[in-house]
C-alpha cells in the first residue's frame, strides 16, 4: 500500500484532534505516515501511534519554529520527493493551507482545500468540498503531481488503530530567503477551559443582541460542554475576541449543534456555520434570516430564554 | 515604497452565484464586484503609500468585466492598474493564477505585494503563498496590523493559538484581514481622477506565458461535478411566552440527545 503523508497539527507536542481525523482518512487511502515538525515529539508519540501512524518523520531543527511556513513547506517537499507518497493531507487552517500552497508549487502538484471527505479513486484520491457558504457540494480530483488535500476539522470521527509509529529523524535545509520573516513575539491565547471552537461538538454563539453581555451565552455553553463563538458585530464592538468570530472572515465551524443567539444570520455569518448538523436560534425578531436555517427556533429575548434554559439543563443533570 | 495590490473580480456574494457548464465559476453572467476582502488590501496599500511617499499599482487577472475591479481600486486612490486579459486564462486554477500574477507582479519590481485574506468566491486563501513560492519571497498572511518603517515591516497576526508579532524585511508578500482597516468609499474626486489613470492591459504573450500553461486544460485539479445543497426544510419556530420558549428549547435538545 502506498504511503500517505499527514502533517501533524500540534502545539509543543500536544496533538490536536484534527490530526487523529487526518490519520483516519489516511488509513482509508493507504499507509499513514505522520510528519511531525517542531519540538515536542516525546509528548506526541503516543497519540500518533494510537491513531495508526505506521511511520513518524520528525523534523526538529531550531529554524523551523521561528520562521513561519516556508521551512515547513520545504521539509514536506523534501519528504514528498524522497517517499513518493500517494497523497499529502494537511489540516485546513490558515497555516495548513499556506504550507499546502507552497508545497503545491514546489512539487507541481494539484491542491484541493477545505475538503470534507477524501476517498480512494482510480489513480489517486477524490475529494468532496462544500463551497459558496455551504450552498454547493463539489467533487474534485487532482490530475497532476501528488494530490495535496487540506481537510476541514470535524469531517470524520477519529478511529483508534494501533500503528507501529517507527520514528525517523529528518534533516532539512532551509533557504536564507525563508528566514527574512520571523516571529519576534508570541502571546498564547488564554485558555478558557472550553473545547476548541473548530473541534467542538456544540457551539453556542452570541451577536449584537447580547448587548455586550456574554454571560448568559457562556453559562448556557458551559452546561452543554460547548465552545463559545461570536458574530463580527459582537467582535467589532469589542465584546468578544476576534479568535472566536464565526463566519467568512472568522472560523468555520461544523458542529453537531450550533446555537445562535442574538444573531441575525447575515450571509457572511452563515458562511461559517451553515454546515452545522443541527441549528438552533434565539432571536427577538421573528423575521430574522437566521430562522430560515434552523431546526428549532425561539422568538424571544436571549436574556430571559438562555438563563431559564441553563437552569433547566442543570436541573436535569442533577 | 512601491506597492502592488492583487485584486480580484468576483461574483457578488449577495447575488446569485452559479457554475458554468464546464464546472467553472460563472464570472460573466452574474453581477460582479472587486472582492470585498481585497478592498482591505487596497486600503492598506494606500495608507502605506501615503506614509512612505510611494506608489500603488493594482493587478487583476480576469475576463473583460474584471476591469471593474481595477477601476474601483483606482477610484479608491491607487495610482495605476494592470489587467491581465486573455481568453486562454478561463478556467485557470489557483496554481495557474499564481503563475500569471507572479509574472505580472515581477515586472513591477515592488517592495511590497498586498493580497486579500481570501477571494470571496474561491476562498482558498492559497494564492498569496503560491505567489510567494513562485517569486522566491517570504509571505506573511492574515495580517491584522501592518507597520512599515523603511525596509522593515512589523505585522500582527491573531492566529488560532496565539497572537504573534512578525518582523520581516522587504521585498515581501502580505495578505491582510478585515481587521486591518476600514476601506474608504471612492469620493467624487476619486471617481473623476480614476478616469485619467493609466491601465495597462497585458496578454499572456506579454508575460511570456504559453497559452497551454494555464486555463482549464492545464489545471492540476479537476472538478467532476457539483450538487446544490437542498435548502433545509423549515424547522420549528416557537414564540417565547413566559418561559415556554426555554421549556420547548430544552425539550428539543433532550429529544435530540444533546442534553
Ligand atoms: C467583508 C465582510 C466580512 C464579514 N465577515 C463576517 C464574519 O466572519 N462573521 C460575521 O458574523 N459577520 C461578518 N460580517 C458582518 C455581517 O455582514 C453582519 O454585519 C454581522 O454578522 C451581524 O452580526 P449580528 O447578527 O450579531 O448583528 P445584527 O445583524 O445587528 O443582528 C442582531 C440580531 O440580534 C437580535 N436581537 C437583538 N436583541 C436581542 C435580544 N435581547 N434577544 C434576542 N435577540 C436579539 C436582533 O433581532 C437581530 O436579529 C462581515 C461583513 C463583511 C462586509
Ligand atoms: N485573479 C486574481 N487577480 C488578482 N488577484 C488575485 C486573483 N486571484 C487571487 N488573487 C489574490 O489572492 C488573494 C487570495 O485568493 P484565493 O487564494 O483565491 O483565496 C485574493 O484576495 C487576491 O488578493
Amino acid at each position: 500500500m502506498s504511503e500517505i503523508l499527514v502533517l501533524v497539527d500540534h502545539a509543543d507536542g500536544s496533538v490536536r484532534k484534527t490530526t487523529a481525523e487526518l490519520l483516519t482518512f489516511a488509513r482509508r487511502l493507504g499507509t499513514p505516515s505522520a510528519v511531525f515538525i517542531g519540538a515536542g515529539i516525546e509528548s506526541a508519540r503516543d497519540a500518533l501511534r494510537q491513531y495508526g501512524a505506521e511511520r513518524v518523520y520528525v523534523v526538529d531543527s531550531p529554524d523551523v519554529g521561528d520562521y513561519l511556513v516556508a521551512p515547513k513547506a520545504e521539509a514536506l517537499a523534501q519528504l514528498v520527493q524522497r517517499t513518493g507518497p500517494a497523497a499529502v493531507l494537511l489540516p485546513s487552517n490558515a497555516e495548513g493551507k499556506e504550507i499546502a500552497g507552497r508545497l503545491a508549487i514546489k512539487t507541481a502538484s494539484g491542491l484541493i482545500t477545505d475538503a470534507v471527505d477524501v476517498t480512494p479513486a482510480d489513480g489517486g484520491v477524490a475529494a468532496t468540498q462544500s463551497v459558496f457558504a455551504g450552498s454547493y457540494t463539489v467533487n474534485s480530483a487532482v490530475t497532476h503531481g501528488t494530490p495535496i488535500v487540506t481537510i476541514k476539522p470535524n469531517s470524520t470521527t477519529p478511529e483508534a488503530v494501533e500503528g507501529s509509529a517507527v520514528e525517523e529523524r529528518v534533516d532539512v535545509t532551509i533557504s536564507e530567503l525563508a528566514k527574512t520573516a520571523r516571529v519576534v513575539e508570541r502571546k498564547p491565547r488564554e485558555a478558557t477551559g472550553r473545547p476548541e471552537l473548530t473541534e467542538a461538538a456544540i457551539v453556542v454563539s452570541g451577536g449584537r443582541g447580547t448587548g455586550g453581555n456574554f454571560e448568559p451565552v457562556e453559562q448556557f455553553a458551559d452546561t452543554l460542554g460547548a465552545a463559545v463563538g461570536a458574530s463580527r458585530a459582537a467582535v467589532d464592538s469589542g465584546w468578544y475576541p476576534h479568535a472566536y468570530q464565526i463566519g467568512q472572515t472568522g472560523k468555520t465551524v461544523s458542529p453537531q449543534l450550533y446555537v445562535a443567539t442574538g444573531i441575525s444570520g447575515a450571509i457572511q455569518h452563515r458562511a461559517g456555520m451553515q454546515t452545522s448538523k443541527t441549528i438552533v436560534a434565539i432571536n427577538k425578531d421573528e423575521e430574522a434570516p437566521i430562522f430560515e436555517l434552523v431546526d428549532f427556533g425561539v422568538v424571544g429575548d436571549l436574556h430571559t430564554v438562555l438563563p431559564a434554559a441553563t437552569a433547566q439543563v442543570q436541573a436535569r443533570k442533577g | 515604497m512601491k506597492i502592488v495590490v492583487c485584486a480580484k473580480y468576483v461574483p457578488d456574494a449577495t447575488g446569485d452565484r452559479k457554475f458554468n457548464a464546464d464546472n467553472t465559476v460563472d464570472r460573466v453572467g452574474v453581477d460582479g464586484v472587486l472582492s470585498e476582502l481585497d478592498e482591505y488590501a487596497v486600503e492598506e496599500a494606500l495608507q502605506i503609500r501615503d506614509a512612505t511617499d510611494g506608489e500603488v499599482v493594482v493587478v487583476t487577472v480576469g475576463p473583460e468585466v474584471a476591469r471593474a475591479a481595477v477601476l474601483k481600486s483606482l477610484q479608491m486612490g491607487a495610482d495605476s492598474g494592470v489587467h491581465v486579459l486573455d481568453e486562454a486564462i478561463h478556467g485557470s486554477d489557483s496554481a495557474a493564477t499564481s503563475l500569471i500574477l507572479a509574472r505580472a507582479v515581477e515586472r513591477q519590481r515592488p517592495d511590497l505585494v498586498l493580497c486579500g485574506m481570501a477571494s470571496t468566491d474561491g476562498g482558498m486563501s492559497v494564492v498569496p503563498a503560491m505567489l510567494a513560492e513562485r517569486l522566491g519571497l517570504p509571505q506573511v498572511t492574515f495580517a491584522s496590523e501592518v507597520v512599515v518603517e523603511d525596509t522593515t515591516v512589523r505585522i500582527r497576526r491573531d492566529g488560532d493559538a496565539a497572537t504573534e508579532v512578525i518582523e520581516a524585511t522587504t521585498p515581501l508578500i502580505l495578505s491582510v484581514t478585515d481587521q486591518c482597516n476600514e476601506p474608504r468609499y471612492p469620493s467624487f474626486k476619486g471617481i473623476m481622477a480614476a478616469k485619467k489613470k493609466p491601465v495597462e492591459t497585458l496578454t499572456l504573450g506579454d508575460l511570456g506565458i504559453a497559452a497551454d500553461q494555464v486555463g482549464l486544460d492545464a489545471a492540476w485539479t479537476r472538478v467532476d461535478g457539483f450538487t446544490e445543497r437542498l435548502p433545509k426544510s423549515a424547522g420549528t419556530v416557537v414564540t417565547d411566552d413566559n418561559g415556554s420558549g426555554a421549556d420547548q428549547l430544552v425539550s428539543f435538545l433532550v429529544s435530540q440527545k444533546f442534553v
